[in-house]
C-alpha cells in the first residue's frame, strides 16, 4: 500500500457540520479530499449499521459530526449519536478493527475552520495508522 | 418478553470457521424488542462475522433472513428454499427459536448467536430487568404485583431476609429488595394483612421441578 490515501467517511448533520463544511468552502479553507461527506438530517439518525457497512466496504476511517453539546436541533440526537459511536467502537474491537478509526466530533454551523481542522486531523491520523485491516484484506483479495 | 444478549464474536467465529455459506436467521419478536436478534442485529452481525473472517484471511458468505417468529414451525418453514444453499445456520433467536430451527433441519448444524437471559420488562430505553421466572403458579395477586420469585435473590416467600437495608438487597445497592417493594406497595393499597399471612413452601413442580413443562389446549390441539 504505497502512497496510501485513506478513505474517510464523515456523516455530517445538516444543521451543523454540513453547514460548517459550506462555511469552510465560503472561507476558502481547504481540507483533504479523502473525506467523503454524507449529509444526514441529524447525527442521531446515523445508525450502527451505516458505520459498520462503511468499514465493510473498505473505509479506513469514519466519523460522525453532530451539533455542539446541548445544541441539537432535535434536542438530543447528538448525545444519542455519541453513545452509539461508543457502542460501535467496542464492536470494532471485537471484529479486530482499531476503534481509533471511528470518532464522534461536534461543531456548530459557523465553525468552518473547525470542520476543515477535523477533516485534516482525521485524515492525517488515519494516514499514519495505514489502511484498515478490512481495506487491506479486500486489496489483497483483489490482487490475488 | 424473553431477553437475550449476543454472544462474544470470538465464540461465534469458532462455531462457523469450518463453513463457507451461512444462513443467519433473526426473529421479529422478543429479541427484536430487546435489540439482540432482530433484522438490524442480523445485518450488524453478518457484517461483523464477514469482516472478522476476512481479516483472518478466510471468508464466508452470510445470507440474512429474519422470521416473523422463530418458535413456531409455520414460520420456520419459510427457510426451506434457503436451507440447501448453506452449510450451517446461526440463529439470533432465543433458545426456543434455535431449537425449533434445529428440529426442522436435522441435517444442518444450527448454532446460537445469543445467550438467552430472562423474562423481563423494559425499565427505560435500553435497560431490561428480570420480572418473571415462569414458576407456573403466579403469586402476584398476593404480593402487590411484585414478584418475590424473580426479584428476590433468595426467592423468599415470607418477607425479607436480614440483608435488606434501606430498601436495597445485600447483593448490591442497585438491586431493590423485592420484599421492601412489596411492603410499600401493600401499605399503599391498604392490604397489609396480605403480608402477615404465611405462605407455605412453594411446590416447584409447576416451575420446572417436575421436568419439562407443556401446555395442551385441547380445543386447539390437533
Amino acid at each position: 500500500m504505497d502512497n496510501f490515501e485513506p478513505v474517510i467517511v464523515a456523516f455530517c448533520c445538516h444543521y451543523c457540520a454540513y453547514t460548517a463544511a459550506d462555511m469552510a468552502g465560503s472561507q476558502r479553507l481547504s481540507y483533504p479530499p479523502n473525506v467523503k461527506v454524507v449529509r444526514v438530517p441529524c447525527s442521531g439518525k446515523v445508525d450502527a449499521m451505516h458505520i459498520v457497512k462503511a468499514f465493510e466496504k473498505g473505509a479506513d476511517g469514519v466519523y460522525v459530526a453532530g451539533c455542539l453539546e446541548g445544541d441539537c436541533h432535535f434536542k438530543n440526537g447528538n448525545s444519542k449519536a455519541a453513545r452509539m459511536v461508543a457502542y460501535v467502537s467496542k464492536y470494532m474491537e471485537e471484529i479486530g478493527i482499531e476503534p481509533e478509526r471511528l470518532a464522534m466530533v461536534t461543531m456548530s454551523a459557523g465553525m468552518g475552520y473547525r470542520f476543515a481542522q477535523v477533516a485534516t486531523e482525521m485524515t492525517e491520523k488515519i494516514r499514519r495508522m495505514g489502511p484498515s485491516p478490512i481495506h487491506a484484506a479486500i486489496a489483497t483479495g483483489k490482487a490475488a | 418478553m424473553i431477553t437475550a444478549e449476543r454472544k462474544p464474536l470470538e465464540e461465534l467465529i469458532d462455531y462457523i470457521r469450518p463453513f463457507r455459506r451461512l444462513l443467519l436467521v433473526g426473529c421479529n419478536e422478543c429479541v427484536t424488542v430487546c435489540a439482540a436478534g432482530g433484522r438490524k442485529e442480523v445485518g450488524l452481525l453478518a457484517s461483523g462475522l464477514q469482516m472478522a473472517l476476512l481479516k483472518a484471511g478466510a471468508s464466508i458468505e452470510v445470507r440474512e433472513h429474519t422470521l416473523e417468529r422463530q418458535c413456531d414451525p409455520e414460520y420456520v418453514e419459510e427457510l426451506v428454499p434457503m436451507i440447501d444453499g448453506v452449510d450451517a445456520v446461526m440463529s439470533m433467536a432465543c433458545g426456543c427459536g434455535v431449537q425449533e430451527v434445529a428440529r426442522r433441519f436435522k441435517d444442518k448444524p444450527v448454532f446460537p448467536a445469543l445467550n438467552t437471559k430472562f423474562m423481563g420488562a423494559s425499565e427505560r430505553q435500553g435497560v431490561w430487568a428480570e420480572r418473571c421466572q415462569g414458576c407456573g403458579d403466579c403469586l402476584l395477586g398476593k404480593t402487590g404485583g411484585i414478584c418475590p420469585i424473580a426479584r428476590c435473590a433468595k426467592q423468599l416467600m415470607n418477607g425479607p431476609c436480614g440483608g435488606s437495608t434501606g430498601g436495597h438487597c445485600e447483593i448490591g445497592d442497585d438491586v431493590d429488595c423485592a420484599w421492601a417493594l412489596i411492603w410499600e406497595r401493600l401499605k399503599a393499597l391498604g392490604l397489609q394483612e396480605n403480608y402477615v399471612e404465611i405462605t407455605p413452601a412453594k411446590d416447584w413442580r409447576s416451575g420446572g421441578g417436575g421436568g419439562p413443562r407443556k401446555i395442551i389446549r385441547e380445543d386447539l390441539a390437533e
